[in-house]
């Protein structure tokens, strides 16, 4: 009786699978039959909003997100490349400071930092403001947070390269800084290319938290640009818009990350 | 900084009274060596015996617990010596290659002469050219170390080190790591570097290269040196237990 009940293993594993498809369509059925689709239609792909939002959606939107992003990589990056630095610094206060700076900055939802900047920063010196404006002010809350998650990935990128390298080349003559620049740097970056072009997507995402500092009609990015037209406008097609815009930026990127890791993969 | 004064007349390599613990844990326990000028020393004992933490605190890449080290009669264990200059005249070959694999073979053999010796780029292309030839890779300068085999990366490991320019070469067991059929082109090129003149310390485990071309041999164990001499006779004549137990096993 057992015997005859009993499946060879790889015919169970082939009815899970047909289960797990079944339960998968039964699900989209369900859903798309109690979607409204003519509803959806006018509500999420309203031609004429769209043409509406085109084609400042671009030209100020989409711009504006990339030139933040951008800049605060740029300098999250440096940042990063300096607390990486004295993190791993025989210097005990070196270390404490970029730990502190890391811990604190990892910790706090970028959020709190742009409220900070917005908020914090006019109320604790009076009279005085961050340079460069919005741009200046968003650089600097995006180059903050980035920069705390690049320091201990660009660590572990150095960390990651081989002892025997240094030992090359400080037995060459080089200076430990010297060695750093031309020899482990260079391999820590390629080591970590993946993870901090990922570091990039997120920083992408984040500057949507500029709204908290406020806009102008030439300083809006991305997703203030889509709630200001979708409070104008009763109708969720912004929101398709300036999603398809994120995708447009980030897909690329994750591509490209992609074909790094199959590159280093074919390397080793 | 002063200039230190270079001795040329003095031994390359002076040891006295080495003492190196990692911890607990005594590696070297008193040590007293010297390598004359244009001489080949080559130092063999079991793993664990101290051969390469020795090899190693030579330029400091290992910092000696106590002990002095006379490099041409400059004392490198001197706390305020300027240890890149000492180091930039003795060239290192490891056991693991230790190439630089982001960067071309000739990129290699320049990089270093450019910001240490600061020569021009065309000098040190010229420098390093000479070198590949001298270790038969002219062919490869263009290649990256991930596409040479183990020979071929060690044999530019040793053109780079040359390419300095240095007054010595230490070896920190140069053929450990290579397959045996590989082997034997490292060993020719390190012998046509001997019969140059080369000052050189090798850590090794092949008796024959000892033998042959070694002008003396030095057994370590357990931290010491338990005999040196004429690489011949010693290889022949052991004259402790340990030594010769040693080599009845690798001979």
């Amino acid at each position: 009786m057992a015997m005859s009940t009993r499946m060879s293993p790889r015919k169970r594993a082939r009815v899970s699978r047909g289960v797990q498809y079944a339960l998968l369509v039964a699900i989209v059925v369900v859903a798309s039959a109690l979607t409204d689709w003519k509803t959806i239609g006018i509500k999420f792909f309203d031609l004429a909003i769209v043409k509406g939002m085109l084609p400042e959606v671009i030209t100020v939107g989409l711009k504006n997100t990339l030139l933040y992003t951008a800049c605060g990589f740029a300098l999250g990056l440096a940042l990063g490349l300096v607390f990486a630095l004295m993190r791993l610094s025989p210097v005990g206060p070196y270390r404490w400071i970029a730990t502190a700076y890391i811990e604190f900055f990892r910790g706090l939802p970028a959020l709190v930092v742009f409220l900070a900047l917005s908020v914090g920063v006019p109320t604790a010196f009076p009279g005085r403001e961050i340079p460069g404006g919005t741009l200046g002010t968003a650089t600097l809350g995006l180059g903050l947070v980035g920069g705390a998650y690049m320091a201990e990935t660009i660590r572990a990128g150095i960390q990651a390269v081989p002892k025997g390298q240094m030992e090359a080349a400080r037995s060459l003559g080089m200076t430990s800084s010297r060695a750093m620049i031309s020899i482990i740097i260079p391999q820590a970056f390629r080591i970590i290319l993946p993870p901090l072009t990922n570091e990039l997507i997120l920083l992408t995402k984040d500057s949507s938290l500029i709204y908290l500092l406020g806009y102008t009609l030439s300083t809006v990015e991305l997703t203030s640009f889509g709630r200001q037209t979708l409070n104008q406008e009763k109708s969720m097609t912004p929101l398709v818009v300036i999603g398809l815009c994120y995708l447009f930026i980030t897909i690329p990127l994750s591509i490209v990350v992609r074909r790094m890791e199959t590159k280093a993969e074919r390397a080793r | 900084m002063t200039e230190p004064q270079i001795d040329r007349h003095a031994p390359a390599i002076d040891v006295q009274e080495l003492h190196k613990s990692f911890g607990d844990n005594e590696v070297l326990k008193g040590i007293d060596f010297h390598v004359d000028n244009g001489e080949v020393v080559c130092v063999v004992g079991p793993s664990g015996s101290g051969k390469s933490t020795l090899l190693r605190c030579v330029n400091l890449l290992e910092a000696p617990t106590s002990g002095r080290i006379f490099v041409e009669g400059v004392e490198v264990t001197d706390p305020d010596i300027d240890v890149d200059d000492i180091r930039s005249r003795i060239g290192m070959v490891f056991q693991q290659f230790n190439l630089f694999p982001h960067l071309s073979v000739l990129r290699n053999l320049t990089v270093a002469q450019q910001r240490v010796k600061k020569r021009g780029r065309d000098e040190a292309v010229e420098v390093a050219r000479k070198n590949l030839e001298k270790v038969g890779l002219t062919e490869k300068e263009d290649a990256y170390p991930a596409h040479l085999s183990g020979g071929q990366m060690q044999r530019v490991a040793i053109a780079r080190a040359l390419s300095m320019d240095p007054d010595m070469m230490l070896f920190d067991e140069p053929t450990s790591a290579l397959d045996p059929e590989l082997v034997g082109d490292v060993l020719e090129v390190m012998k046509n570097l001997a019969h140059e003149g080369m000052t050189m310390m090798v850590v090794t485990h092949e008796m024959g290269f000892a033998r042959e071309v070694g002008d003396n041999l030095v057994f370590m164990d357990d931290g010491v040196i338990l005999e040196e001499g004429n690489p011949a006779e010693v290889l022949a004549n052991p004259q402790h237990e340990r030594t010769r137990s040693f080599l009845s096993k690798v001979l």
